[in-house]
């Protein structure tokens, strides 16, 4: 059900595969099989993309398929994939949300200060209030005065990163009394043997998923994503629409920034630096179109899990930290094309 | 009508044998095959959704048939891509236009191939004097120097025109090319046609509209349900078996109607001003009524209907609903008020081409058709499946991406989504633009329906058949002002003419 809105127009999923062109009569088998494999791909490309790198690795690396390894992957993916679904139902609405790296650098350094200087809890309400309303500004510049979200985010980038300098004076920030904090739960806990950042990653992702797919305020960020006029046309307050995904992103870089603060325990400055486009890359890998209107929840997940098993299956290999930078970029690329390609059948589009 | 331009007249400009073009759960193309001649006016008519727009989308090159091959003079070719097909000599002039809008008209017109000096540099001179020599030839009264951004949509589509003759053109297709200009500017596209035509090359004209159709074509190739359905020599036809052949079924759009019986004034409209948009309009709309507004476009009679949709805050005056002023702050709050507006632009304005057919219907409603919090399928597929069968919506299913859709369902689906809304007052902006006759009369027929269960109905319409044999009364407008108002044993197109140029008024609306 949830997927209905990604289906492939008709007039392009059923263009056949890249070197079809010329012989018109008895394409025959061949030319059905590279039909439904193109469909395939369009429909659930990424699915298999992720299936094949598994299989890849797993062939190199025995530890690659460990249970132990498994969720130590699903768990650092934990704060970038919480930040990713709320940058999902930004992106699905129609705008861009490149602020959040710096907004969890900013709810990081809060959380983690606050919770010797006021206690834990607290701590958390007032970290959470103060990343919303970061949120909020966001909204109010791109959903009512109606600014270019990717200007509005990028300054707002440098502006917070800003703010938590001037609120931390510089210093790093650190909790004392590690180990008799009930806040160490949230980065450091199990529930039944899981991880809680993987429970905390799981149950955003299905209240989100849940939220996008069966209700009536999903249906409208999918509408003013998609045509932001006829959304207007139909009644529907398009501002109050793009405000609301700015507050659902500011609060999941909150609950990803008290994960993080409570796994480290301390908080540098800077440290959701880059944050932004590991985000923005795993939601381009799910498939969530950069144009809005279309893409899914847990495409999104499926997209940041992505890449962070490519990223430990590379350290796995014996590879430099680095080389993940490289190869994640390769690999972002190689998702779109092939995305794009199955959608219109051929590697390059004919309208040169 | 001349033979004496065509050079070869045994072999066709373009000939099509079994074309197949097959979409997942659609053959759009089953087997279509018929020739151009050079130096003829070949018009290709159907439906919407009998095929039309995906052949020409196989002579431009940007699908390939499944089966099926194309001839250009004589000679087997596959086309992979436009810039393919324009090296073939086949153009294609799209109802929509593609121009760079900040660019000149030179550039526009040789986009792509700017011709180069040393050193790579753009050689000015010679692409203005080529592109004012096309010009000229089009007898275009503006300069190659032009920015196109600031030519109006008829001038813009002259550079459309032009780009495709810097070629030898030897197949021209013209998609629905009137569908934005005026009469005048009618006249000089038609003298351009006659000139390709007269220079030897095969026009393939593609339009709705019966007139121009048989002011302009020698021969008429019809397409229903993606099949061919035959040739017909224009001289020897009417419009009658062409429309027959269109739609299987003959079609009366002459008869007329009785009276509507009319009720309560629903809307009340006293002096309503917005700007210089439009001034001191008033007029009144009962319950069962059909309320056409007439005039040129820019007339401001869309502006009345989003004014009267709270996308726009009147300057000005007063708005009655059932005796009662009201103000309309919001389409959302339009919509609380029983008013359902059906836009003028279905694409921009009406619908998500990327959102399923049952999701945009419900789209105005989704908030109501709740179980618990959440959206209930079943309440949703109701509703879908009601104004499927009642507006006859040709999909495989509700999950279909609108955008699949031809144009005359697209409207439907419009319609479905407002009619859904159960409103009181129905405004319908140009309710058929771009839709063939058989859906056509299948709106018309619609609209008086409903007006007939009760509604109040207004329709905008820039075409004077439509609003004559929809409307119980008229209302003709002109530079924002209302000039008259008729009745049906009142109105000939000749005072609607006239009230709508202004030279006629009669201030009682």
């Amino acid at each position: 059900m949830a997927d209905i809105r990604h289906e492939i127009p008709a007039d392009r999923a059923g263009r056949s595969g890249p070197d079809s062109g010329g012989k018109h009569k008895g394409g025959g088998m061949a030319h059905s099989g590279l039909k439904s494999f193109a469909g395939l791909m369009a429909r659930q490309g990424i699915l298999v993309a992720f299936v094949l790198f598994l299989i890849a690795f797993s062939v190199f690396s025995d530890r690659f398929l460990s249970a132990e390894n498994i969720f130590s992957v699903v768990r650092s993916s934990a704060i970038i994939g919480v930040m990713a679904l709320g940058v999902t139902v930004v992106v699905i609405g129609g705008n861009l949300d490149l602020s959040v790296g710096s907004m969890l650098s900013f709810s990081t350094v809060l959380v983690v200060d606050l919770h010797d200087k006021i206690g834990p809890g607290p701590a958390i309400v007032v970290t959470v209030l103060a990343t919303l309303c970061l949120g909020a500004i966001n909204g109010l510049l791109v959903g009512v005065a109606r600014l270019n979200s990717l200007i509005v985010t990028l300054g707002m980038l440098s502006a917070i990163q800003g703010l938590t300098l001037i609120y931390s004076g510089g210093k790093n920030v650190d909790i004392v009394h590690q180990d008799t904090t009930w806040f160490k739960i949230f980065g450091r806990g199990y529930i039944a043997d899981i991880p809680v950042p993987i429970v905390i990653f799981a149950i955003c992702a299905i209240v989100l998923h849940v939220v996008m797919a069966y209700t009536p305020f999903g249906r409208r960020i999918y509408a003013t994503g998609g045509n932001p006029t006829a959304a207007v046309f139909s009644g529907i307050r398009r501002s109050r629409v793009v405000f609301a995904t700015y507050l659902i992103s500011a609060l999941t870089v909150a609950i990803a920034a008290i994960v993080l603060g409570s796994r480290v325990m301390g908080s540098q400055n800077n440290v959701g630096q880059g944050y932004e486009l590991q985000v923005l890359a795993g939601v381009i890998l799910g498939g969530t179109s950069l144009l809005g209107g279309s893409g899914t929840i847990w495409k999104s997940v499926i997209g940041v899990l992505i890449l962070g098993f490519i990223q430990n299956g590379l350290l796995l290999l014996g590879f430099e930290y680095y080389v993940q930078w490289l190869v994640t970029w390769v690999v972002i690329i190689l998702a779109v094309w092939l995305d794009i390609a199955a959608k219109r059948g051929r590697l390059l589009s004919p309208i040169a | 009508m001349s033979a004496s331009h065509i050079p070869q007249p045994d072999t066709p400009a373009l000939r099509l044998e079994g074309i197949v073009k097959t979409f997942p759960g659609v053959r759009a193309l089953d087997d279509v095959g018929f020739d151009v001649r050079a130096g003829e006016v070949h018009a290709l008519l159907g439906e919407n959704g009998a095929g039309k727009s995906t052949l020409m989308k196989v002579l431009a090159g940007m699908y390939e048939p499944d089966e099926g091959s194309i001839y250009i003079e004589g000679e087997a070719v596959t086309m992979r891509s436009p810039l393919e097909a324009k090296a073939r000599g086949v153009v294609l002039i799209h109802q929509e236009l593609s121009l760079a809008e900040e660019m000149s008209v030179a550039e526009n017109i040789y986009l792509g191939e700017l011709p180069r000096k040393s050193l790579g540099r753009v050689d000015w001179k010679t692409l203005h004097s080529n592109a004012q020599a096309i010009l000229d030839r089009l007898k275009c009264g503006f300069d190659s120097k032009r920015q196109v951004g600031t030519l109006s949509i008829a001038n813009q589509q002259m550079v459309e025109i032009a780009r495709a003759l810097t070629v030898e053109a030897k197949v021209v297709v013209f998609d629905e090319p009137t569908a934005s200009l005026t009469d005048a500017e009618k006249v000089v596209l038609f003298d351009i046609i006659n000139d390709l035509k007269a220079r030897g090359a095969g026009i393939v004209y593609i339009s709705h509209r019966m007139d121009e159709i048989f002011t302009l074509a020698d021969r008429i190739s019809v397409l229903r349900d993606g099949g061919y359905r035959g040739t017909l020599i224009k001289s020897e036809t009417n419009e009658d078996e062409v429309i027959q052949l269109m739609i299987g079924r003959a079609l009366d759009l002459t008869r007329r109607r009785a009276a509507a019986k009319t009720g309560k004034v629903a809307l009340q409209v006293e002096g309503l001003s917005c700007g210089k948009l439009f001034e001191d309009v008033s007029f009144e709309l009962r319950e069962g009524e059909v309320l056409g507004f007439y005039g040129l476009v820019g007339a401001g009679r869309t502006e009345i209907a989003e004014t009267l949709f709270g996308l726009r805050k009147p300057s000005a005056g007063r708005i009655l609903i059932d005796g009662t002023e009201v103000e309309i702050s919001s389409p959302a709050d339009a919509i609380k008020k029983g008013i359902s507006l059906v836009p003028e632009s279905r694409k921009e304005q009406g619908l998500v081409l990327g959102m399923n057919c049952r999701d945009n219907i419900t789209l105005p409603q989704v908030g109501d058709l709740t179980k618990g919090p959440f959206v209930s399928d079943g309440a949703e597929i109701a509703i879908f499946d009601r104004y499927y069968e009642a507006l006859k919506i040709k999909t495989p299913s509700w999950r279909q991406a609108v955008g699949n859709l031809s144009g005359g369902n697209q409207q439907k689906i419009v319609i479905g989504k407002w009619l859904a809304m159960n409103p009181r007052i129905l405004i319908v902006d140009e309710p058929t633009r771009g839709i063939d006759v058989g859906s056509k009369s299948e709106i018309h027929d619609l609209i008086r329906t409903l007006a007939g269960e009760g509604y109040a109905v207004i329709v905008i319409s820039s075409e004077m058949p439509e609003v004559m044999h929809v409307s119980d009364r008229i209302v003709a407008m002109f530079h924002g002002r209302i000039m008259r108002s008729f009745t049906t044993e009142e109105v000939t197109e000749d005072n609607l003419v006239a009230a709508i140029s202004g030279i006629e008024t009669d201030k009682v609306a």
